[in-house]
């Protein structure tokens, strides 16, 4: 700590010298080498929390870095990139904007690879819903059955429960310009998504919500995607008319350009981690349901699929 | 209401106008909404200011490293910050777990007495066995630099303020504004100006915190009495050695009382900043809110009361106790604490305690909760939003907006003169102006359904507080309790019970404002002088008829204050209910932060929301000056 | 020789645009009519005096009266609105800041009526402040501290702190912080008045010791005529900021110069105050008088045994100069008299 700080000094003398501070002037230098720390942005959802649970138990217990979980919303995780306050976001959707931004034309940001996760966004009922109105799943006759879906929230019209405000989602857009007689209602995270789902399916109340895979609550309990307007190349280039659906996001990791041009084990690491959707939907349903912390649940996995991760490591660590 | 609420009002000599005077009004505001009522269209998603909000971002983003602005100012202020952070950072870790709770022991020992010594050691204790230690430290380290630049910022300008008349009368307007605008609505400029991180959370602490700092500081400036000052005049003093060796010394413990309320007021902000990458016990609660786990954020609400206690103790016994006093003896205590506290942070100690938590039990009776009183919770909720909020929503949102800056114009007047009608107006103005009517009235809408039951709630509890001693002892450490908890930690049980809704923001923000309303009404009836009371109690009043014909009337200053206290703090609450399904403003300012495009609209909602905060505090503080007995 | 302080036609005005009142029609105005068409009061109203070195000389008057602004002017603590003000033939009006202080520093001192205390520091630093901010070494500084604590006595008190002394305790602090600084003039603004009234008389009586001790030149407010008559060599009377009266306790007891004064006097024991000269008669031709005789200056309480015991009238003399005669028909009304005008 006290090294930083004389660091920070000396670059303060350093700008003064020759002119002007930039926006993450004093921050800490990712780890070059060294076995530093490593920034982890964790956001809001149970699956990403799984990828970092697991990245972050190699870290830790195989290549002996110190990680820093950071609990932030995605945007504010891109701007993390900036200020030097995080390093690596381990499950990114899509994001075009933000790519072009922080990627493009401020430079600090790469892409490191995909996941292997398939991330897909939509709309869903309880399956008891689908079973006994079977012609629900088309997103044409949502209106018919506008006022099953009325809450407190919903302004006399559908409600249509959404997550963290922070999610990604057309929804809004989608309501007005498929003219749906529905109102988007944020509940403010996965969890209360989870929970008005169980809810829907336990006490067979009708709910349409937002929802995405992958989640392991589709392995315990059965609904049914909505279809909207197939997507095509380009329907979601303006985010305020689309029209169409969500696409197959092939989640990505995205990390600092610092922390990338450093090339430590840890970037390797990171850039060669890659699971399937089960694999973390297992570890998902481990710290959701089995009440384990992020590491209990990472050393389980760990233990269970050393086939998995061992390629991840890289040679000579 | 309007009728009874505006009648104190009335100077002598008019009695009839003042009357019939807001009678008309509300007529006139009832015909005008009758014929020029609205469908209440959807706010544009695209509106002027939004564009120009984005902008301005976009500006910022692309100059950021290049502007001299941001090259030899804005960066230099975060580059500062991030020093003073880490200094502080580096002096309480360093001192390790052991040698910081020794540490802070001896200095509530040497600044306020054995007492408060055991209730720091405690406290500190409580921290390792909840857990939570690194995530307490990190929490006082942004709280202990953010107060120790409020003070070297807002204690000279306190003193100026005192001291030179036109910085303290321009000072105050700015005062009040930073004083009444929402938490929530200071982040998303602060992460334009100075991105996510400490330093950003810092300097929106500091922006929160500073006003307590400067307002106490110059209030206690302006107290010294005026007789000393002339003495020490009288001897020749020059105005240096006034401020010195008289003004300072003097304003001494009213300054650390400032320093009390800026930490009070910094440690509900530093929780508040997790939202924008802050470190510390917040990150524990924006989680726990994630999960709905409201057993997490338990934990971690006690240890932020904890600490809240812990720094509240030492800083009013520092304020209790003169300085200057110090003999031999405590100098000699001072010392003696010193060694102990290297010697202990010698000592190879861990914050490997035992776990303590209250998690699972807490959790499990929210489950509990949740199963069995779930149709008395969703009628609860049906029944308010159906038949307070809707209604309320509907007429505010089909108002055109003229007609809502005019009533509100004239019901300024009315309550405060032409400046609260001036002030008020502008600010319904603006608030049409940004593009966000539609979300401003829902927010308004749920703001006042929620101050009406507060009020109505808070009222009672205070009466029956100030009417049985039994109840205000029993009542009082769950006040202070609720006063010290970040706002944040009431939306989640809120949210348990009641789910996505505008109702959990309403119930948020209900035990977030009832403490202040019940302690004012309580004191308002208690202070109502024991004598007057025993001339009614002679003439034969019965307990209600001296309640209602005596106490309350007289308590009514009590009651106003506590109107405009609360109404400011359940705004700020309905706005953090956007986190959790309460929409309107909040959502937008969530969203802001939260979704690229939406930056300009969230921008624009942050300041829609301080709009609305100053059109409602002038209009309930003009009440409460226009006549409230003080 | 010049006089220690001397005033002339100070005005004192608050209010909007104060200057307009002095030298105008306005200046005229009575109180309350200047009040109501200015906005502005003339809390001291063209008041001229001159205090000798070495007088005790007392400005008396009611609540409201000026006085306090008045003694506030002095140092100009209260800035006058014109007027000539002059300490040892020094115009202080013209003083600079600088020079100001110096005065406030080494010449003029004073005692409040609230005493004026720091809180915060202990007996001895509050006696030193004077010294302390002229930038005295604090070994001398409290070496002098300490003389003037014995000569207030107050030695022993030294360490505590005001709150820890009674009134009279902190008064006797408050002068001796004013003597600290040796100056050559005192002012006291109604020091006593907050005061118990048995520590009144005792604080009255070392203000009269200690001005035969040291022999400054005293200017003492208050609003207590008993007081006034007691300490005071001159009495000043002021009435809505004009000065009605200055003269001697005699003077204004034996001969107040309008009804306001003789009001204000009129319960005073005139036996107590007035000499035989305010009482004595001429001889009747060829009376017979006793041999011994009394000086005009004996107060009139003093000569009653004699009086009253001789079977002859006494002469009354000024010097050895016979100037009268006294018997018991002029000292009983002077007696019994008190609401009368004593006969001349």
């Amino acid at each position: 700590m006290r090294l930083r700080t004389a660091a920070s000094a000396a670059l303060i003398l350093t700008l003064t010298a020759c002119g002007g501070a930039t926006s993450g002037a004093g921050e800490t230098a990712p780890s070059a080498g060294a076995k530093g720390t490593v920034n982890l942005a964790v956001n809001p959802w149970v699956g990403y929390e799984s990828n970092a649970a697991v990245v972050g138990y190699l870290l830790e217990k195989k290549l002996g870095y110190k990680v820093d979980k950071k609990e932030l919303k995605e945007e504010v995780s891109w701007q993390g990139f900036e200020t030097g306050e995080v390093d690596v976001i381990l499950e990114n959707w899509g994001h075009a904007d933000l790519k072009k931004t922080y990627i493009e034309q401020k430079k600090v940001a790469v892409e490191v690879g995909k996941t292997g996760n398939k991330g897909l966004i939509g709309w869903y009922v309880p399956q008891w819903m689908a079973d006994q109105y079977p012609d629900i799943t088309d997103y044409k006759n949502l209106n018919k059955y506008a006022s099953l879906f009325k809450t407190s929230e919903s302004k006399g019209k559908g409600q249509l429960l959404d997550g963290d405000p922070s999610y990604v989602t057309n929804d809004v857009a989608l309501v007005n310009t498929l003219k749906l007689d529905y109102t988007v209602v944020f509940s403010g995270s996965e969890a209360a998504i989870i929970k008005a789902a169980q809810q829907a399916t336990a006490q067979k109340k009708p709910l349409l919500f937002y929802f995405y895979e992958p989640q392991w609550l589709f392995a315990k309990e059965k609904y049914a995607r909505i279809t909207l307007p197939p997507y095509t190349a380009g329907c979601d280039a303006d985010p305020k008319k689309v029209a169409c659906d969500y696409p197959i996001d092939e989640l990505d990791k995205i990390a600092s350009k610092k922390f990338a041009d450093a090339n430590s084990t840890a970037y390797q690491l990171i850039k060669n981690f890659q699971w399937t959707n089960d694999d973390q939907n297992l570890v998902s349903d481990y710290l959701t349901n089995q009440g384990m912390s992020a590491d209990q649940a990472a050393e389980k996995w760990v233990n269970e699929h050393e086939s998995t991760w061992k390629p991840w490591i890289p040679a000579g660590s | 209401m309007t009728a009874t609420m505006t009648r104190p009002v009335l100077r002598a000599g008019a009695p009839r106008w003042g009357r019939v005077l807001p009678v008309l009004l509300v007529v006139a505001a009832v015909v005008g909404y009758l014929v020029f009522r609205t469908d209440a269209a959807a706010d544009s998603e695209d509106a002027a200011a939004f564009r120009f909000f984005t902008q301005v971002r976009d500006w910022v983003d692309a100059n950021r490293d290049t502007s001299p602005v941001f090259l030899y100012g804005v960066n230099y202020v975060r580059l500062g910050v991030r020093l003073l952070v880490d200094a502080v950072r580096s002096g309480l870790s360093g001192l390790g777990f052991a040698g910081l709770v020794a540490a802070v022991t001896a200095l509530a020992a040497v600044l306020a007495g054995w007492r408060t010594a055991l209730v720091a050691l405690g406290g500190f204790l409580a921290f390792g066995f909840l857990g939570l230690w690194t995530e307490s430290v990190d929490t006082l380290v942004l709280t202990v630099s953010a107060v120790l630049l409020a003070v070297l910022i807002g204690v000279p300008i306190g003193v100026l303020a005192a001291r030179v008349g036109w910085v303290g009368a321009a000072l105050r307007p700015v005062l009040d504004v930073m004083q009444i605008m929402p938490t929530f609505a200071y982040l998303a400029p602060m992460t334009l100006l100075f991105l996510i991180g400490e330093p950003a959370a810092v300097i929106a602490t500091l922006i929160y915190a500073v006003p307590a700092t400067i307002r106490i500081t110059e209030l206690g400036i302006r107290e010294v009495p005026v007789t000393t000052v002339e003495a020490a005049t009288a001897l020749g003093s020059t105005g240096r050695q006034l401020l010195t060796k008289v003004r300072l010394p003097l304003a001494r413990p009213t300054i650390v009382l400032a320093v009390n309320q800026t930490i009070m007021m910094a440690l509900s902000m530093v929780v508040i900043t997790a939202l924008i990458n802050a470190p510390g016990l917040g990150q524990n609660i924006v989680q726990a809110l994630e999960r709905v786990n409201v057993g997490a954020a338990f934990d971690a609400g006690l240890a932020i009361v904890v600490m809240a206690v812990v720094l509240d103790r030492i800083t009013a016994g520092a304020a209790r106790r003169r300085a200057g006093r110090w003999g031999r003896g405590r100098w000699a205590a001072a010392a003696a604490a010193l060694v102990a506290v290297v010697v202990v942070a010698l000592l190879p100690i861990g914050e490997d305690l035992p776990r303590v938590s209250f998690a699972a039990p807490v959790n499990d009776l929210t489950g509990w909760i949740e199963l069995h009183w779930y149709d008395a919770t969703e009628w609860l909720k049906n029944a308010v939003s159906a038949g307070l909020l809707d209604p309320l929503e509907t007429v505010l949102t089909t108002t055109p907006w003229w007609l809502f800056v005019l009533v509100v114009a004239a019901f300024g007047a009315l309550v405060g003169g032409w400046r609260t009608a001036g002030i008020a107006g502008l600010a319904a103005a603006g608030i049409a102006g940004l593009g966000l009517w539609q979300h401003a009235m829902q927010t308004l809408a749920t703001v006042l359904v929620t101050i009406v039951l507060t009020m109505a709630i808070g009222v009672l509890l205070g009466i029956w507080s100030a009417r049985h001693d039994w109840f205000a002892a029993g009542l009082r450490p769950v006040l202070d309790a609720a006063q010290t908890m970040p706002s944040f930690v009431y939306l989640l049980p809120a949210v348990a019970l009641f789910g996505a809704s505008r109702f959990t923001a309403v119930v948020a923000g209900f035990v977030y404002a009832f403490p202040p309303v019940v302690r004012l009404v309580d004191r308002g009836l208690r202070d109502v002088p024991a004598t007057v009371v025993e001339a009614a109690t002679a003439a034969g009043s019965t307990s209600w008829q001296l309640l209602w014909k005596v106490q309350l009337p007289m308590a009514r200053g009590g009651l106003l204050l506590a109107a405009n206290q609360g109404i400011v703090m359940v705004l700020a609450m309905v706005v953090l209910g956007g986190l959790v399904g309460a929409g309107a403003l909040g959502y937008d300012v969530v969203a802001g932060f939260s979704q690229r495009e939406d930056f300009g609209k969230g921008l624009a909602a942050g300041f829609a929301i301080v709009l609305l905060g100053i059109l409602l505090d002038r209009l309930t503080q003009g009440f409460h000056h226009a006549k409230g007995p003080r | 020789m010049t006089s220690t302080i001397t005033v002339e036609h100070l005005w004192k005005v608050f209010g909007p645009k104060p200057e307009r009142v002095v030298g105008t029609e306005l200046a005229a105005l009575p109180r309350a009519e200047l009040r109501a068409r200015t906005g502005c009061l003339a809390a001291v109203k063209d008041v001229s005096f001159a205090v000798e070195a070495g007088e005790v000389f007392v400005v008396m008057g009611l609540s409201g009266s000026g006085k306090s602004t008045l003694v506030r002017c002095l140092t100009r603590l209260i800035e006058p609105t014109s007027g000539e003000i002059g300490i040892d033939g020094e115009p202080v009006r013209e003083m600079n800041p600088r020079r100001l202080r110096e005065l406030r520093r080494h010449r003029v001192a004073m005692v409040f009526q609230h005493f004026g205390l720091l809180p915060h520091r202990s007996v001895l630093d509050n006696v030193a402040y004077g010294l302390e901010i002229q930038g005295v070494g604090r070994a001398e500084r409290h070496r002098r501290a300490g003389e003037m604590l014995a000569l207030v006595g107050l030695d022993g008190h030294e360490q505590q702190y005001p709150e820890q002394l009674s009134g009279g305790m902190q008064q006797r602090v408050g002068l001796a912080r004013a003597l600290a600084i040796d100056p050559a003039v005192l002012l006291f603004d109604e020091p006593f008045s907050a005061l118990d009234p048995l520590i009144r008389r005792d604080m009255q009586a070392e203000v009269r010791r200690l001005h035969a001790e040291v022999g400054k030149t005293l200017l003492f407010i208050t609003h207590d005529l008993a007081e006034a008559l007691t300490l005071g060599d001159r009495i000043a009377v002021l009435r809505d900021g004009e000065l009605v009266q200055v003269g001697t306790p005699e003077d204004l007891v034996g001969d107040p110069a309008d009804d306001y004064v003789a009001d204000f006097v009129r319960d005073v024991p005139r036996s107590d105050v007035l000499t035989l000269k305010w009482i004595m008669r001429d001889p009747a031709p060829g009376e017979t008088v006793e041999d011994q005789p009394l000086p005009a200056a004996t107060v009139i309480r003093d000569a009653i045994p004699r009086v009253l015991g001789a079977k002859l009238p006494i002469p009354v003399v000024d010097g050895d100069r016979r100037v009268g005669v006294v018997d018991a028909d002029q000292l009983l009304p002077a007696l019994i008299g008190h609401h009368r005008q004593v006969p001349v």
